[in-house]
């Protein structure tokens, strides 16, 4: 049962202020992740403080500093379920678990990152490891 | 709003995918929840089966990779079955 919306706002709001999308339907999820080109992450979003919430301000340190993804999207799991569900579709070899982060290259998953890889980590931990990812699948092509 | 949580005043493992060998030579993957007065509470928890033929250690690998194969929402292990519990990311 989602949470009153009044309280999972600033969560909400913590990720678009750090510039992602949020998709909140099944058509807002087809309309990023379907036919991609390039790379996204896709950020589920979760109310639970043990991991939530150190991965958000994680994600906002990576994506201050070198390479970042072409497109950073976002879902709430056990808020927007349809929108959860298909986005998980587009990850499906993954097992569900929140939060959690995926980046897609040209469709592709390249790199994930499960709920047990942050949960009681340091978010300068989670953030090394997208840094790092962002450096392998978003840094330019050297000419 | 980072690092908000909604409860407070939880166990250590609160909230931490752990790995649970058991007495029974099973081991079962989820997420810590609570010691209860029935066993520990774990949510979204899979199990490993010796019988199934499938290696612990490759077990672990794949779930490590692609996460915890959730076959109960909700498991109770009583005290008797625990024998150890770690940290699900200790074996990365």
């Amino acid at each position: 049962m989602p949470y009153p919306e009044m309280m999972v706002k600033p969560m909400r709001d913590e990720m678009t202020d750090m510039g992602a999308r949020e998709l909140k339907s099944v058509p807002d999820v087809d309309a990023e992740l379907g036919d991609q080109q390039g790379t996204t992450l896709v950020f589920v979003n979760s109310v639970c403080g043990c991991a939530a919430g150190g991965a958000r301000p994680a994600l906002r340190a990576a994506l201050q500093h070198g390479p970042k993804p072409d497109k950073v999207v976002t879902v709430f799991a056990g808020q927007d379920t349809e929108a959860v569900a298909r986005a998980r579709q587009y990850f499906a070899d993954y097992q569900p678990s929140s939060p959690s982060i995926a980046l897609f290259k040209d469709g592709e998953v390249v790199h994930f990152v499960h709920r047990h890889q942050i949960e009681g980590k340091a978010p300068q931990d989670v953030a090394k490891n997208l840094a790092e990812a962002f450096q392998r699948y978003c840094a330019p092509a050297p000419v | 709003m980072s690092g908000h949580v909604f409860h407070p005043g939880h166990e250590e493992l609160h909230g931490i995918t752990v790995v649970v060998s058991g007495r029974s030579g099973r081991t079962y993957v989820g997420r810590y929840h609570e010691r209860t007065p029935k066993g520990t509470l774990l949510h979204d928890a899979g199990v490993h089966d010796p019988a199934s033929g499938q290696s612990l250690d490759d077990y672990l690998k794949r779930t490590l990779k692609f996460g915890v194969k959730a076959e109960q929402k909700n498991m109770v292990l009583p005290d008797e079955e625990i024998e150890e519990i770690r940290k699900l990311a200790e074996f990365e």
